[in-house]
């Protein structure tokens, strides 16, 4: 049983979905997603024990060995994201209950169960998976599903429609162009496997065909990872989602890409690969301090809060841009610390909002006038969360900002540190919109109640505490941030 | 002019490319821009498919016969798994293009886009 770890985290919700789907009475399905999603999370945090004591985990799927089968490989990389993924899907799971039930139309409940499974099914295993063309597989079961996630929107607002549509249309581009590069390196090495391929291809060196190959991979995942400016399909999406969905995505989805490409990058071409440093590390850095203002400043002005967020993730996103396009061990580390964090800090302030889009329709500067009174809990996890992505001290956002801002001073670029302070700084105007409107405000008379119960904040503040817990002690995250950067720059185990 | 000759397959799938991947951006026609998004993942296909080809080489079914020169059948093993994706993500694209056209009665981009406009004045009403 111990030993198909590897391989359960990713059946635990792959075979739960469609009985999800076949399960008629809408609570059996949604206690089926909470078991799926609890075993996965469980067995992220065995696997994470395994490798911290043993190292390495290879996963023979079917008893065939590496060449001729595909492998899961658990290392100290991809062992510190299971954990958060899983954790924010059981999480997820345990807010879709309340949320789920406003949003969505009851006979739906039992699909969308199954489609939300679908897509924690696929993130899981593009992570867990040693095989660059499967990472293309469960990209795709994880796209798939999040589309038509997307679309369940239209419910609320047939503006979820276009965008679920414009979402498949540069999703399924960025997963091709992925694959083209896939199949690139394959025609130069004969391999698809990720440790062959991290073998043969550094051997390939400075030739054109490995540098289209990486152009097509990275592309790629940037357009997946909704970096500046390939992110244009995100704040629709996230934004009209159904609020379960929007929290589940923008916690975890792009985080995945940005895990694969971190993958790609660092353990198949290498740090040392030819002008990778100078470079793709310099257009990364470049695209993702664009973004980071870019997201922050559209954010500042944008008002419904969905879309807020939505934006700031793009801010975001340039954050862990920026540490890899360091191309060190510390900017790696600091873009996988920022990388878990965020996944928290995300997860709360979406679930928290869900709250208020899920009574009053939208979450809006206006639908919160004054809810700060009324839904204190809720509105107070909304404040941490934005407390976190400021980069406040006790909180985990200030520790993926102190590595990163280090990252960047060890290799005396001054100029991008004092601009990603600045722009962490900036994204104290829209939090503090937000704290004007919740609290400074009078609710307009004739605003609709809002309401809260243990069961609508306590999945928020879960993921609230998360934060501040890493907040606080950061140790355990730091070290194995840095044993997941050794991976790569340490030469390998 | 001879690389033209030897590697023509390449050539025929970047073009098939190129004019998938037009479709998908310049075309305003939702289901337009399926066709294009189609053409482009075939293209993709057809390179998988050419380079499992091996010269001189036949289909890779064993004959018995030793020396035979076997064409790599993994590329096409990899693309019978893309194809059903594909297939997949057709059905999904043509789907919402459906739900589009009920509740806004147009697949057009630019249309769409007004009609967004007017809702996002609605919803801020």
């Amino acid at each position: 049983m111990m030993q198909h770890l590897p391989v359960l985290q990713v059946l635990a919700p792959l075979m739960a979905a469609p009985f999800a789907a076949l399960l008629r009475w809408r609570h059996m399905a949604w206690g089926l997603a909470m078991l799926a999603t609890g075993a996965a999370f469980v067995i992220s945090l065995a696997l994470f024990v395994q490798v911290s004591a043993n190292g390495t985990i290879v996963y023979d799927l079917g008893g065939w060995p590496a060449p001729i089968g595909i492998v899961y490989v658990i290392d100290a990389a991809n062992a510190v994201v299971l954990p958060v993924i899983s954790f924010i899907g059981f999480i997820a799971t345990l807010a879709a209950r309340h949320l789920v039930a406003r949003e969505i139309d009851r006979r739906d409940h039992a699909l969308f169960y199954s489609a939300w499974l679908l897509t924690l099914a696929g993130m899981l295993g593009q992570v867990t998976t040693g095989d660059a063309f499967n990472i293309f597989v469960f990209l795709e079961i994880s796209s798939l599903s999040a589309y038509a996630l997307v679309a369940m929107g239209a419910g609320r607002d047939r503006r979820a429609l276009p965008a679920a549509f414009n979402y498949l249309i540069l999703g399924t581009v960025g997963a091709t162009f992925y694959v083209i590069g896939i199949g690139l390196l394959y025609m130069q090495t004969g391999t698809l496997n990720l440790a062959d391929l991290a073998n043969r291809v550094p051997q390939l060196g400075a030739t054109l065909p490995a540098y289209t190959a990486l152009a097509f991979i990275a592309l790629g995942l940037f357009l997946k990872m909704a970096l500046f400016p390939l992110h244009f399909w995100l704040v629709p999406a996230y934004g009209y989602a159904p609020s379960a969905v929007s929290a589940l995505m923008a916690a975890t989805a792009t985080k995945v890409s940005v895990y694969v490409l971190i993958r790609l990058i660092f353990g198949v071409f290498g740090a040392d690969f030819p002008s990778l440093a100078d470079g793709f590390g310099m257009l990364v850095i470049t695209l993702g301090l664009v973004g980071a203002f870019v997201g922050t400043l559209a954010a500042i002005v944008e008002t419904d809060l969905k879309k807020l967020f939505a934006q700031s993730s793009i801010a975001q996103l340039g954050y862990m841009a920026i540490g890899i396009g360091l191309v060190t061990a510390s900017g790696l580390t600091a873009a996988i610390i920022h990388l878990f964090n965020h996944a928290l800090m995300k997860g709360a302030l979406f679930l928290a909002i869900g709250v208020i889009a899920a009574q009053a329709g939208r979450a809006t500067m206006g639908t919160i006038q004054g809810a700060g009174r009324q839904i204190p809990m809720t509105m107070t996890a909304v404040l941490f969360g934005g407390l976190a992505l400021i980069g406040v001290p006790l909180t985990a956002g200030f520790i993926s900002k102190l590595y990163l801002i280090r990252a960047l001073i060890e290799v005396d670029f001054w100029l991008i540190a004092a601009l990603v302070f600045i722009s962490s700084a900036l994204a104290l105007a829209y939090i503090w919109k937000i704290v004007e409107a919740a609290w400074l405000s009078e609710r307009p008379e004739g605003a609709p109640v809002l309401t809260e119960s243990i069961g609508t904040w306590l999945p928020a503040w879960l993921l609230v505490l998360a934060t501040l817990g890493f907040g606080i002690f950061a140790a355990p995250l730091v070290e194995a941030a840095m044993a997941a950067a050794d991976i790569f720059f340490g030469g390998r185990p | 002019m001879s690389i033209l000759l030897t590697h023509w397959n390449y050539f025929l799938v970047i073009v098939l490319m190129m004019l998938g991947f037009y479709a998908v951006i310049a075309r305003g026609n939702m289901v337009k821009k399926m066709v294009g998004l189609n053409i482009f993942q075939t293209s993709v296909f057809m390179l998988y498919i050419s380079m499992g080809k091996v010269g001189e080489g036949t289909a890779p079914i064993l004959t018995g016969e030793a020396g035979t020169v076997y064409s790599n059948p993994l590329p096409h093993v990899l693309i019978l798994t893309a194809i059903v994706v594909g297939v997949a993500t057709t059905a999904v694209g043509y789907a919402l293009i459906i739900r589009i056209q009920e509740s806004f009665g147009s697949i057009e981009d630019n249309e769409l886009i007004e009609m967004l406009d007017d809702a996002a004045e609605d919803g801020a009403s």
